[in-house]
């Protein structure tokens, strides 16, 4: 088969079984458009801006465990794309970017649209490639797919130069089934020697806990891990990037942990003598000061990158290798019956832990007549009956959303944790409506982070996706205002916009439905509406205290038993 | 502790500067560089000579073999190697000072290979720390210019970098 640059592209993707492609033309990608324009598997879904298209992607990616698709062209098309390519990187979520590039002979002579994507995207991306021989297309495709979905994912980005689609220029098209790169082995076994001694310690342990994250998800490993907990009879607790992996409503579950965890989940990290890491990265958001981070305990870590364990915190003993294959292991060792777990002891442990848990470190002044944001989020959850995907965007209203909305599977909360990109929540959950037509979707905001991608509300009428936007609209950019209160004695320099939209009326205008809710009793009906309206975009507009905090908290070079607590919550030491 | 990290690469544009562009993205220092492509044309060798704790350097080397064009890689300092430098050095040789330079130069092995009425260009090869000694033998105001390649390794015996 004899196919042009552009033609191959397609095919490329066709071949790939892609079935979304999220774009924005421009001159060096109208090849590829014309290709696009002649066949109808691979749908384009048309951005208002090259950041929405990324975020779209990933948000599918997410959703799917699939790899997102980028077109965006040359220059600005490509820098625009940036901030989405970095959030995904920061994630490690699969996508693919394809970039329209200066024709080959014009490379470096500072031409129309130029810049050098492949250089300003290099610290952020898992790899890149500039295709310079349209008979390379093909095989860069293949491997930009292989290496963006195995190992730790991650995006990649293909450069390509306008000449290089050229339709005049026919050669012999055939998609390679596998490739292979003698600089890249993928896909790691856990060394079962070290997942043995591992165990071993594990059922020794007195004070254990699982410390799990993203790379759950990431690795498809979920019911393995919830077999495991349950054999094991350990605490778990969850990073903000590992909800979901394990049922938020299980007994066994304490909640998530770090800056904005629970106050037993934190605590139970500080006391722990045997922290057993799956998949997460001992992020700083996570550990808090590393001096004082789990004085006791014995650190087991499972990580598919080496580069992952022993970075921030040493670890006693590593296994890298895929999350699910590890588990599995472990759950071979214990089902053979060469290891058996003793729930004896643990008895004290868990005693100790339900009384942590039993100071309801999440509650919240349900008197005020305020709205306050965590009801919303606990409603959105009843109405929803814990089954909705939630994307969010970057602020208070993220962490509520983690914190109230109790996720029981994986891939359902959605959110940018590394990079914290506001403007991430609306194009994600266009994307991940795509990906699930049926499901109910929710994109949990604040005024200040929908503003950043607002104009995909345009997007979403003209793809039929109907989301449903939850702005928690405290008048502040709010997750900011609360670092000024506790660090800088309420000195709010620029953290309040004098002027925000009538959001009512943008969504109307935009083709919408808007609701406005400041009456705490009108939460309830408002979601149910809004959720009843299954064929519509709608944008809830709620009106929530402004001074409202995220508790608990771990402030900036504290430690894990040194949270901040909402006002008036007694624990044992403050009684001691 | 000094660490000289010996890298195959694959010989593609861009291999380079992902190797560089990682060290200033995560604040590691790189004391010298040297690459050229290897008896496998489809293959380059870096020699990159860092300094850091072992956890830093344990770190690098993970996000060096992170890197899609990196094949393998390995620390010569951990084991026995041969270390080499290129140095060329240009000085001021006048009067008595000539035949003392000459006579340096012989002592470290080193070969004149540029002659006017006022200067020579001596090439001097070896270790780091022999370079250093050469240029602390000659006299300070006579030296001005010093170019360096930076230190190229290979382990000893049967061991070594390779597919
Ligand atoms: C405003 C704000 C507040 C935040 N507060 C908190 C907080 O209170 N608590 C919190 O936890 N986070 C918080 N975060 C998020 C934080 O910044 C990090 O993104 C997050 O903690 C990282 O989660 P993780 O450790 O699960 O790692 P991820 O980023 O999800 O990384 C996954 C890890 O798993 C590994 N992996 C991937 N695939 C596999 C596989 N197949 N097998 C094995 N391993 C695999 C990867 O190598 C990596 O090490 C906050 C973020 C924001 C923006
Ligand atoms: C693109 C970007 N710019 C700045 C920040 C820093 N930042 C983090 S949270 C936040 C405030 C967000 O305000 P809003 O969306 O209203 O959410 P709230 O905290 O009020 O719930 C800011 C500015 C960021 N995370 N992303
Ligand atoms: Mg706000």
């Amino acid at each position: 088969m004899e196919l042009s640059g552009a033609e191959i592209l397609v095919q490329s993707l066709k071949d790939e079984g892609v079935e979304y492609i999220f774009g924005y033309p421009g001159g060096s990608v109208l090849h590829i458009y014309d290709a696009l324009f002649k066949q109808e598997e691979v749908k384009h879904v048309l951005v208002r801006h090259e950041q929405g298209a990324t975020h779209s992607a990933d948000g599918y990616a997410r959703a799917t465990g699939k790899p997102g698709v980028v077109l965006v062209t040359s220059g600005p098309g490509a820098t625009n794309a940036v901030t989405g390519i970095a959030t995904a990187y920061m994630d490690s979520i699969p996508m693919v970017v394809i970039s329209g590039q200066t024709p080959t002979p014009m490379i470096g002579s500072d031409a129309f649209q130029e810049v050098d994507t492949v250089g300003i995207t290099r610290p952020c991306v898992k790899h890149n490639f500039l295709v310079k021989d349209v008979r390379d297309i093909a095989e860069t495709l293949k491997k930009a797919f292989y290496i963006a979905t195995t190992g730790r994912p991650g995006p990649v980005l293909v450069d390509i130069p306008k000449d290089v689609t050229d339709p005049a220029v026919l050669v012999s098209y055939e998609y390679p089934s596998k490739v292979s790169l003698r600089s890249y082995n993928p896909s790691v076994k856990g060394h079962k020697g070290q997942i043995k001694k591992a165990l071993q310690v594990m059922l020794a342990a007195r004070r254990p806990i699982l410390y799990t994250g993203g790379g759950v998800i990431l690795g498809e490993a979920s019911e393995e891990l919830v077999s495991l907990t349950k054999k094991l009879g350990f605490p778990i607790t969850n990073t903000l990037m590992g909800l979901g992996s394990y049922p938020a409503t299980d007994r066994q579950f304490i909640g998530m942990l770090g800056m904005h965890g629970t106050y037993e989940a934190n605590k139970a990290m500080h006391e722990c003598d045997t922290l057993i890491a799956i998949g997460s990265r001992f992020d700083d958001r996570v550990t808090g000061k590393l001096s004082e981070f789990c004085p006791d305990a014995t650190i087991i870590h499972v990580d598919i990158d080496p580069a992952s364990i022993s970075k921030n915190v040493k670890v006693d003993i590593p296994i890298v290798g895929e999350v699910k294959g590890v588990l599995k292991e472990m759950l071979k060792l214990l089902d053979n019956g060469e290891f058996t777990p003793n729930p004896e002891l643990t008895v004290k442990w868990w005693e100790r832990i339900e009384k942590w848990r039993s100071y309801n470190c999440l509650e919240y002044d349900r008197k005020s007549t305020l709205i306050k944001p965590q009801y919303v989020v606990e409603q959105l959850y009843e109405v929803t009956k814990g089954e909705a995907y939630v994307t969010s965007d970057v602020g208070q209203h993220q962490m509520y959303a983690a914190q109230y909305y109790k996720f029981n599977k994986p891939r359902r909360w959605i959110n940018s944790g590394g990079l914290g990109t506001m403007g991430f929540g609306l194009p994600a959950a266009i994307g991940v409506k795509l990906a699930h037509p049926d499901a109910d979707v929710a994109c949990v905001t604040g005024e200040g982070s929908i503003q950043m991608c607002i104009q995909e509300l345009s997007t979403a009428l003209q793809y039929k996706t109907p989301v449903k936007i939850i702005n928690l609209n405290n008048g502040y950019l709010g997750m900011v205002r609360q670092w000024q209160e506790f660090t800088y004695e309420s000195r709010y320099s620029h953290s309040y916009m004098d002027t925000i939209p009538e959001f009512m009326k943008l969504a109307e205008s935009y083709g919408h439905v808007g609701m406005r809710i400041d009456k705490k009793e009108d939460v309830r009906g408002a979601l149910e509406e809004a959720f009843a309206l299954k064929d519509r975009t709608v944008f809830l507009d709620f009106i929530t205290d402004p001074t409202e905090n995220v508790y608990p908290m771990i402030e900036a070079g504290k430690g894990h038993h040194e949270m901040r607590l909402a006002p008036g919550m007694i624990t044992d030491e403050d009684l001691a | 502790m000094r660490h000289i990290l010996s890298i195959l690469m694959e010989n593609e544009a861009g291999a380079l500067s992902r190797v560089a562009g990682l060290f200033s993205a995560r604040g590691y220092n790189i004391e010298s560089l040297t690459v050229a492509p290897t008896e496998d044309p489809s293959m380059s060798r870096m020699t990159l000579v860092t300094r850091g704790t072992d956890e830093v350097v344990e770190q690098i080397t993970k996000q060096l073999n992170k890197l899609i064009d990196v094949v393998k890689l390995i620390d010569l300092a951990e084991s026995a190697h041969i270390e080499r430098e290129i140095m060329l050095v240009k000085v001021h040789a006048q009067g008595s000072y000539r035949e003392e330079v000459k006579r340096l130069a012989e002592i470290f092995r080193g070969s004149i290979i540029d002659v006017t009425a006022s200067s020579f260009i001596i090439e001097v090869t070896g270790a780091q720390d022999k370079l250093d000694a050469f240029l602390n033998a000659l006299e300070e105001q006579s030296v001005f210019e010093v170019v360096r390649s930076g230190a190229t390794g290979i382990s000893r015996g049967e061991k070594g970098l390779h597919l």
